[in-house]
């Protein structure tokens, strides 16, 4: 275990080196944008008078050095500042959209991953038979197409139509119960779990048929065992580290990929809220996004090495 | 049979049966279906705004950087809310005119020099604070001031003076302006307390609703004020939800989740209409979408080189194929009918050959670049490529550059020679031209410098004699439409939807979009 330990530490201190860089890599990438936050804010009934009491006001003309190691020494403290735009402060803001983003993430996760995974082992069980056949085909389908054209469809469909669920979370409260808060992002989940099936389901039935090949899948089909039985106990955990390894990244997606699913059903997560300050160029804000979607992705995949680590005894025990 | 009928659409009007037993008893009456629901939305109207219940109003434009601050509002979501809780000097009335708001009236001296705005007695904000006239006297401080950030800015540049005297406030100006008062009634001037110079996003104002809730981008939520003095705000409770994708917009009116939407899409704007339950307003109005020229740069600073362009453009096509008929053909002045002194003009056609001989003459032979990108104007790249067809037809090359939406306004309109753009437009003439056209303005963006235009633009704010106005308009829009670098093909009507659930909107309200934002303090919810 102390092995262990002395990993988890190597990576995480990895990890923070590689936040560091992309901290200076997003600083640097704002600056490159064309127009500054005064003139965003102002648009297009800038004077330059405006223009130029703005720009004083919020402190963009201090040298952009300046500006960055303030930011860096505010969130050593755990002080994201304030939004240049709004004046909010940063952390009370993006917390609350970051619940909210979580919320929809894990809805969509309890649904999609277990759904992929059992797709995958119902694809082997029936390898290029029809059941396998009708899986690969759908799940590639929709994950062919573009998001914000199945969220439309579901939209029309479900909500407009049908009128079984919200077309559009704009009744989505954070304080409201359970059931209304699930109807208001139930369309939402769906498109979510279509766009991720794909890729963890074809992941699945691939590491799958890969042990499938080895001789003690032979073994045990030779013992008598059903076929179900034999994916299950003999062929899963061996192919566990690669299937993780897609959940994760499908799991990161959820959370920082999801912009065009919350615009298009108008849900208050992080990504519209990253966006709207992409747009204005309030650098804190965009930085503050930009960390915390990092850490996410960082976080998200070193679980999966050590998960991977962990159910395989040849990397717990290196030599 | 009429008089039956009659008192099944009173009891409808008043909630007492549902409309489909009005329509029904209507049908078995003899009646069509069509005049059974004519008749039944005049009953709604004759019966009488009701008070209470809840208006939802699906909106665009709103983002998660907006503050409250009336002087900043830059979007249709943050001036729509404002004007739910404060309110300026005077407002727009419908069918033209001003009324007075937290001014009960107002004077200008003969020579328009001097205005007094005599204040309404006995209001107060909604935290119970009365309105003094120093309130006001510190709000146009604020927007006028040296550090401002105000949009209005450009609106006080005149002002010279302001002063308090006991219950009315005196705006003295460096030069003659026979529509002063119509500047007062600029969403961004909100009279607040202290002139919100201590706290500017505290949103307490004059307003009929109160703010209850308000998270940016996302929602707010009014609650009426008790003690409003005047007759605006029927519901009880309004909720500003924003809305900025088109089409989760029109399903949420679709579906019931909001009873009112601004901005439909033109393309889909018919076919939603065919909904019974929704209703489409689409209201002319001084919006316009344009293909501006820099009158300084070459090629653009050849007169004939401009006309050419303006004869090349086939108006009519884009009305039918941008806007869908939602708007009218313009004619290469800012100006239509939606203004108060408007004069009319011999409407320019598409004119190849005229295209062709004006080209010629400009003795420019090669191709001409325009900018555009798809925020300039909904469609504007389409548009562009209409109008690359019809210039073909008379032998003129035009090349078209795709610019992304990210940065336009900042890199794009204003900066480049030829661009896509387009224009909200103004309640005034004055106020249109001295914001675009005037040599000295702040967004000249055709590069406009015309002293004889200059000069009558002067002469019409000290000019007192409306008939005398309307004539020196007139001729500005004739320097403007032969010599100007303005391209304007289109005005836009704005197009608004409601779902059945409230009624009172007036077709004939000047301004913005939503009835001059008075629509959801105006209408009601049906019974």
């Amino acid at each position: 275990m102390g092995l262990l330990a002395k990993l988890l530490a190597q990576r995480i201190a990895l990890g923070l080196l590689l936040l560091f860089l992309i901290s200076i890599f997003i600083f640097a990438g704002t600056l490159l944008l064309p127009g500054d936050v005064a003139q965003q804010i102002l648009g297009q009934t800038a004077t330059p008078e405006a223009l130029a009491n703005l720009r004083a006001k919020l402190g963009v003309n201090e040298p952009p050095i300046d500006r960055y190691l303030t930011w860096l020494g505010g969130l050593l403290t755990g002080d994201l500042g304030t939004a240049l735009t709004s004046g909010q402060n940063i952390n009370e803001a993006l917390f609350r959209r970051l619940a909210n983003t979580f919320f929809l993430a894990f809805w969509a996760a309890i649904i999609a991953v277990p759904l992929a995974i059992f797709l995958g082992l119902l694809a082997v069980r029936f390898r290029d038979r029809w059941p396998d056949k009708l899986i690969s085909a759908s799940t590639l389908s929709t994950i062919s197409m573009p998001e914000f054209v199945i969220g439309y469809i579901l939209m029309f469909i479900l909500g407009v139509k049908l009128r079984w669920f919200s077309p559009t979370a704009v009744g989505y409260r954070p304080d409201a119960d359970l059931l209304s808060r699930l109807d208001s992002i139930a369309i939402p989940i769906m498109v979510l779990t279509l766009v991720v099936l794909a890729h963890m389901m074809r992941m699945t039935r691939a590491a799958i048929l890969n042990v499938m090949q080895s001789a003690y899948i032979e073994t045990a089909e030779l013992k008598g065992l059903s076929t179900f039985t034999v994916i299950r106990k003999h062929a899963f955990p061996n192919a566990i580290s690669p299937v993780v390894n897609v959940v994760m990244l499908n799991l990161a997606y959820l959370v920082v990929g999801v912009v065009v699913v919350e615009v298009v059903f108008v849900y208050p997560g992080l990504g519209q809220y990253l966006v709207d300050h992409v747009t204005k160029r309030d650098i804190p804000v965009v930085q503050a996004c930009g960390i915390i979607f990092a850490t996410i992705y960082i976080g998200l995949n070193l679980v999966a090495d050590l998960i991977s680590i962990l159910t395989n005894p040849r990397l717990r025990h290196p030599k | 049979m009429n008089d039956q009928l009659n008192y099944y659409a009173r009891r409808a009007a008043l909630g007492l049966i549902s409309r489909r037993e009005f329509i029904g008893r209507a049908l078995a009456l003899g009646a069509t279906a069509a005049t059974a629901n004519t008749l039944l939305s005049s009953a709604v109207k004759a019966a009488g705004p009701q008070p209470g219940g809840i208006i939802r109003l699906g909106i665009q434009g709103g983002s998660t950087t907006d503050n409250l601050d009336p002087a900043t509002a830059a979007n249709f979501a943050a001036t729509q809310g404002n004007l739910l809780w404060g309110e300026a000097l005077l407002s727009l009335v419908d069918g033209g005119g001003l009324a007075g708001r937290v001014a009960e009236s107002y004077e200008g001296s003969p020579d328009a020099k001097t205005w007094r705005f005599k204040l309404r007695d006995g209001i107060t904000y909604s935290n119970g604070k009365p309105v003094t006239s120093d309130d006001v006297v510190a709000t146009i401080e604020r927007h006028a001031g040296e550090d401002t950030e105000s949009g209005a800015l450009g609106l006080l540049r005149d002002i010279d003076t302001v002063t308090a005297e006991d219950n009315t406030v005196v705006i003295g100006l460096k030069n003659p302006n026979a529509d002063l008062p119509y500047y007062m009634q600029d969403y961004h001037l909100i009279i607040q307390p202290d002139g919100g110079k201590d706290d500017p996003t505290a949103a307490i104002g004059t307003g009929p609703y109160i703010l209850k809730e308000f998270e940016a981008g996302v929602r707010s939520v009014f609650e009426k004020n008790p003690n409003y003095w005047g007759d605006y705000g029927y519901a009880s409770t309004i909720e500003l939800i924003v809305i900025n994708d088109n089409t989760a917009r029109v399903a949420a009116l679709q579906a019931g989740q909001v009873d009112l939407i601004d901005r439909v899409p033109p393309r889909t704007a018919g076919l939603i209409d065919k909904n019974p339950n929704i209703t489409v307003h689409s209201v002319p109005s001084s919006g316009h979408y344009v293909f501006i020229m820099h009158c300084d740069t070459a090629p653009f600073n050849n007169n004939d080189l401009r006309l050419a362009l303006k004869h090349g453009i086939n108006r009519q096509e884009m009305v039918d194929k941008i806007l869908f008929g939602y708007g009218s053909a313009g004619n290469d002045t800012p100006i239509n009918a939606a203004y108060p002194l408007y004069t009319e003009f011999e409407q320019r056609e598409y004119d190849p050959d005229k295209a062709k001989f004006h080209f010629n003459k400009s003795g420019y032979d090669g191709s001409i670049l325009l900018r555009t990108s798809d925020n300039s104007f909904p469609g504007a790249p389409d548009a562009a490529a209409l109008f690359q067809q019809s210039l073909a037809a008379a032998g003129i090359k035009l090349e078209i550059k795709r610019e992304p939406n990210d940065g336009y306004w900042s890199e794009v309109w204003n900066k480049q020679p030829f661009c896509t753009s387009y224009w909200g437009g103004r309640p005034i003439q004055d106020q249109m031209f001295s914001t675009a056209y005037l040599s000295s303005a702040d967004w000249n963006d055709t590069r406009f410098f015309n002293d004889e235009f200059d000069k009558l633009l002067v002469t019409a704010r000290g000019e007192v004699n409306t008939t005398k106005r309307k004539q020196i308009y007139a001729d500005m829009g004739t320097v403007l439409r032969n010599e100007g670098g303005l391209i304007c093909p289109m005005f836009n009507d704005f197009v608004d939807a409601q779902s059945s659930r409230i009624v009172g909107w007036k077709n004939e309200t000047p301004g913005f979009a939503l009835m001059n934002n008075s629509a959801p303090m105006r209408m009601w919810v049906k019974a």
